[in-house]
This record gives structure tokens, C-alpha cells and sequence, in this order.
């Protein structure tokens, strides 16, 4: 086993879900300036709220996990 | 027809890609002993095991096949995720895992060398390797299949850049790179194609007004099963239980290495029982996702208002397009990204789960068995990472082979039966009676596994009628699968006994920590009553119930 502290699984989750949300997020609201009405329920946007989700589902991930890391250092 | 793909999904693509080989370079500083390559150290809580437990089986099969098998047969799709996961599941966490875990083994085979002997062990190792590259090689295949249909991309470049992403990975990593990337694509799938079966839904009028539209056989899970010509699956419900729900689920969940791995990835017996608990709760909640996503696909597809369609190609409608037939009429410009993503993460993670318990498989119970008994530790590790590799190159292999079989999920039934529903037989036996014999075990094995595979050949090239073994005369290829089962089951649970009363057992000394009734019960009194696997096992339990009456 390597002396090095492995970093949680759930960080990289959270990593992933705000890397993701972020890009997703952006295009929503690029659609908002920007309408397109090439798929059903354009109208709806689905890419802001659901990018928000993947947002706000990667910090909650992020936070405490980086948070525990800071607490091992001290 | 392809997805219309632009740099902002292509975006999403490259980050997932370079997420996950980012992960495999991180990850092989942890690799270094046998313990850490082939079991991930030992160190995994229950949450990481179970939700790997889960996604290790989420490959191909999952996401294309299910949503296109609903599409075909409708609601009775969601036995697989019930009836024919959760009870085995749960018998997986309450019964076996304490004889599984507590004797500190390395893979399933390693049991059987315990239990019964070496050529026992080898038997199942060699047949699970076989097995188990044919489902990797069906992995890439469906993987290459969804990329060259729907994005257009090249078959053998986007199958061979694939591959080789995976073997990077999980040569670095081992199984902690293989969970890592699992457990990571639990979460994009969610993310992922759950936002299709939402927008399906609201498109169609309500969750209500979906089982509306759906004639009985397609929407009902049990009233119709009782004559075959009533549901969509062509099946009777005692084929359902016997087949699915008892040899092919328990056969899988109980036995198949490439699961049950995960478990053994544990840092203690608790977390070891509670992986397969957690898993059932999220299997559970699967068909909400590929099994509506195909009923949505169903519902549009008959309505003539909506444009909706299979795709068609040579004349026949492809099942397994509905769910990127889907994820193109909903997804916009950077959610689709994500859902290919989705789709490519769970057939790597699949891939890599199948590789990961290969090389554990060949390294420990074929190589160090067979061929080089007194490998070093180091020299195991060294010979995992080539099994890796050389399991990728099979698999390829294989998947040119795979690409000339019509339906992705019938054949992968097919494999199932050959090998783990006689070993299921094999188990059931050896875990709970010391008088079963290790030639019993053995001559069992090969009676179930020849049978099956004589079963599948007879069928196929018509020397016997499907109804001889499915006991009915409109069977679907998926109804002979559960029936042949069923047969192989039988005739290794027979054989073995047979066998066993006229062959001398081991020492009941010997069978202390493998078989009930000579081992001791490990109680752990500092837990609360709802901590322990067997509350929540009846909570999952309880839940798969209702489940069942609310779809009934």
C-alpha cells in the first residue's frame, strides 16, 4: 500500500457533476439569448435547470469531501 | 440517422475521457501489491462496494438492450431488476457473503478450491474466463454498434479507442480504477438518461396516461403470465420464477465473480454483507429509467402525430435504437454530449469490470493454479497487468464474432446459462451440506454446463422444439433462455447428488468457514438493530413487494 493518502471516491463525483453541470449550465444559458426549437420542449430549456441540478448535486459532493481532506492536514 | 453533435458535446466526451484516464494514472500509485490490484486493498466502505456492485453489471445490457427488450416485451422487463435480482441479491448478503468473505479468497473459483478441489476450481475459473471475455467482446461491441449508428463514427477506430482507454485504466489501477470509474458512471447515468424518461413522460401526458396507452401485455408485470400468449414476453410466470428468478438471478447475483468482486473489495464483513443490501435498493429503482424510457419509446412510436420511430435497417426494426432515438428528440446541444457520455461511460465501466475480474481470475486460479505455482507477489501483479491486456485483445476479438448475432440480450442469456446456473446448483449445495462431495461438485458441473450448452445447439439448429424444454408453444427466444436455465440447473443439482452419495466427503474438519453448520456465526452486538445487513435486507425486501403489487 502506498504511503500517499488516497483522495475519496465522492470527490471525484462531485468533481465530475460540477465539471458537467458547469458546461451544461452555460449552454442553457446560451439557449435563454438564444432559443433553438430543434428538439421537443426546447421551450423548456431543460439544459439550464437540469445543469443546475448536476450543479448544485457536484458541490454537495465537493464540499464535505474537501472539507475532510482539510481536516486530515490539520 | 445520426446525433447531431457539435463542439460543446464533444466537450463533454473529451472531459469524461480524460476524467477517467486522469483517474487511472492517480490510482496506480495504489497499486502495488496483489492485495491492492486485485481486491482494491480491501479498504472499500459498504456505499463504494454496493454502488460498484451495482454499476459492475450496468454495462451494455443496462442501458441499450433493456430499453429496446421493453420496447419489444414491455413491462415484464422489469423482472430482470426485480424478481430476477433483488431475492438473490439479498440471499447474497444474509447467506453466502459470511462464507465468502470470512475465508479471505480472492475470486469465486477460489471457493471451490476450498470447498471441494483444484479441478474443481479450475473448471469454473477456465468457464468464467471464457465467459467472461464473451461478455466484454458483446461490451465493445454494442459500444462500437452505438457510435458508428448513432454518431457515425468509424466501427473499428471508435472499438479499438475504446479498448484501449479501458486497458490503460485498469492496467494502471487494477479493481480500484475499475470501481473508481464504476461508481462514477452510476452517477452519469443517473444524470445522464434519467432526464429522458422525465421528458417522455411529461411529452405523453403523465406517468397515468403512459399505462394508459399500453395494451395489457405490454404494461402489466404479473396478471398476464399466467397463459404465454398474453404478454409480450411469451412466457409463463413459472418460467419467470423458476428460470429468472431463481436459477438465472441467483446463478448471477450469487456467483458471477465480476459482482460479487466488488463485495469482496469491503474493509470488513458487515460493509462485505451490506454492499449487495445497498445495490438492491438502487437496482430497485433502475426500470425508472430504461424500463420507461422503452414504454415512452413504445407509446410514441404508435402515435403517428409525434414523428417518432425505431430505427429501421435490412428490413428490420433495430429495439436497441430507442433509447438514442430518444436522447436525440429531447436532448439539445451539451445534454446530449452528456447522454452519449452516459452511454459510452456505461459500456466502459461494464468492459472494465468484466476485465478486471478476468485477470484476478486467470492470475489467481489459472495461472498461480496451473501453470506457476510459487509466483512471487510482485510477479502476480506484473502478470495481472498482461491479463489485462491480453483480455482487452480477446475481447476485440470477440466482438467481431458477436457482430454476426441479431440481439445483443438473448445471446448474453444464452452465455449466462452455460456457466452460471450449474454453479449456482454447485454452490447452493456446497455452502449448506457437508456431504456433498468434491467429485460430486466437479462431475456436477460438467453435466450442468454440457446440458445447457447441448440445450442451446439442439434448439438452435432445430434438432429439438423450443416447446420441448420450455414446456409451452409460443415461447420467445427469452422464454427458451429461462427454461434451458432451469434444465441446466436441475441436472447439475441432480448430478452432484448423485454422485456425492456414492463418493467419500472431505473431513468435516476441514469444512470449518465454508459450509453452515460448522461455521461459526460472527455477531456483531455494538450494532443497532437497523445497522445490521439482515433489517436492511427485509426493509429492501419489503419494498421489492410493493413494487410488485403496485405494477402487478
Amino acid at each position: 500500500m502506498s504511503e500517499h493518502r488516497l483522495l475519496s471516491i465522492w470527490f471525484f463525483v462531485g468533481l465530475m457533476l460540477t465539471v458537467f453541470g458547469v458546461i451544461i449550465t452555460a449552454t442553457g444559458v446560451y439557449f435563454l439569448f438564444r432559443p433553438q426549437q430543434v428538439t421537443a420542449f426546447a421551450h423548456l430549456n431543460p439544459s439550464l435547470w437540469w445543469g443546475l441540478i448536476m450543479l448544485a448535486s457536484g458541490t454537495l459532493f465537493l464540499v464535505p469531501s474537501l472539507r475532510a481532506r482539510k481536516g486530515r492536514k490539520h | 440517422m445520426t446525433l447531431h453533435i457539435t463542439w460543446v458535446d464533444w466537450l463533454v466526451v473529451g472531459v469524461y475521457f480524460a476524467f477517467v484516464l486522469g483517474i487511472g494514472f492517480y490510482l496506480r500509485r495504489f497499486a502495488r501489491t496483489g492485495e491492492d490490484f486485485f481486491i482494491a486493498g480491501r479498504r472499500n466502505s459498504a456505499w463504494v462496494a454496493g454502488l460498484a456492485f451495482l454499476s459492475a453489471n450496468m454495462g451494455a445490457l443496462e442501458l441499450l438492450g433493456m430499453t429496446g427488450n421493453t420496447y419489444e416485451y414491455g413491462m415484464f422487463v422489469a423482472h430482470f431488476y426485480w424478481i430476477g435480482a433483488i431475492p438473490a441479491m439479498l440471499f447474497l448478503a444474509v447467506y453466502m457473503m459470511p462464507f465468502y468473505y470470512s475465508s479471505r479468497i480472492h475470486s469465486v473459483p477460489g471457493y471451490l478450491k476450498l470447498r471441494f478441489d483444484e479441478k474443481t476450481r479450475v473448471l469454473n475459473a477456465v468457464a468464467f474466463a471464457v465467459m467472461t471475455l464473451l461478455v466484454s467482446g458483446i461490451n465493445l461491441y454494442a459500444m462500437a454498434l452505438v457510435l458508428r449508428t448513432f454518431l457515425g463514427w468509424n466501427w473499428d477506430a471508435c472499438m479499438w479507442i475504446s479498448a484501449a482507454t479501458v486497458a490503460v485504466y485498469v492496467t494502471l489501477g487494477g479493481l480500484l480504477s475499475a470501481i473508481f470509474t464504476e461508481i462514477i458512471q452510476f452517477f452519469l447515468i443517473w444524470f445522464g438518461l434519467f432526464l429522458v424518461s422525465v421528458l417522455g413522460i411529461i411529452e405523453i401526458g403523465g406517468w397515468q396516461e403512459v399505462f394508459n396507452r399500453l395494451p395489457d401485455s405490454m404494461g402489466a408485470l404479473w396478471s398476464t403470465s399466467t397463459d404465454p400468449a398474453n404478454n409480450g414476453m411469451r412466457v409463463t410466470w413459472l418460467g419467470v420464477a423458476l428460470g429468472l428468478g431463481f436459477v438465472l438471478s441467483f446463478g448471477y447475483w450469487t456467483t458471477d465473480f465480476l459482482v460479487v468482486q466488488r463485495a469482496f473489495s469491503s474493509k470488513d464483513l458487515r460493509s462485505a454483507r451490506m454492499t449487495p443490501v445497498i445495490a438492491s435498493f438502487f437496482k430497485m429503482a433502475l426500470p425508472f429509467i430504461v424500463v420507461i424510457a422503452g414504454l415512452v419509446a413504445w407509446v410514441l412510436a404508435r402515435d403517428p402525430g409525434t414523428g417518432f420511430s425505431l430505427l429501421v435497417e435490412d428490413g428490420g426494426v433495430r429495439y436497441d435504437s430507442a433509447l438514442p432515438m430518444l436522447i436525440q428528440r429531447y436532448y439539445p446541444t451539451g445534454l446530449m454530449g452528456l447522454g452519449v457520455t452516459a452511454l459510452l461511460a456505461g459500456f466502459m465501466a461494464g468492459q472494465a469490470g468484466n476485465i478486471s475480474a478476468f485477470n484476478t481470475v486467470w492470475t489467481y486460479d489459472i495461472y498461480r493454479a496451473v501453470i506457476r505455482k510459487k509466483a512471487s507477489d510482485a510477479h502476480m501483479v506484473r502478470m495481472g497487468r498482461a491479463a489485462t491486456i491480453v483480455g482487452i485483445l480477446l475481447s476485440v476479438v470477440t466482438a467481431y464474432w458477436a457482430k454476426s448475432f441479431p440481439s445483443i440480450m438473448d445471446y448474453m442469456q444464452a452465455i449466462f446459462s452455460w456457466v452460471n446456473a450449474p454453479l449456482f446448483a454447485t454452490m447452493l449445495l456446497g455452502m449448506f451440506f457437508a456431504r456433498i462431495t468434491s467429485a460430486g461438485a466437479f462431475w456436477g458441473l460438467i453435466a450442468g454446463m454440457a446440458s445447457s450448452f447441448s440445450l442451446f445447439l439442439a434448439v438452435k439448429f432445430g434438432w429439438v422444439s423450443a416447446g420441448m424444454i420450455t414446456l409451452s408453444k409460443n415461447a420467445s427466444p427469452m422464454a427458451a433462455n429461462f427454461w434451458r436455465a432451469w434444465w441446466a440447473w436441475l441436472i447439475c443439482f441432480t448430478v452432484t447428488i448423485l454422485v456425492s452419495a456414492f463418493t467419500r466427503p472431505k473431513p468435516k474438519a476441514q469444512l470449518a468457514g465454508l459450509v453452515k453448520g460448522l461455521t461459526p456465526v460472527a455477531k456483531d452486538d455494538r450494532l443497532r438493530f437497523y445497522q445490521r445487513p439482515e433489517i436492511m435486507a427485509l426493509a429492501a425486501l419489503a419494498v421489492f413487494l410493493i413494487l410488485n403489487l403496485i405494477f402487478w
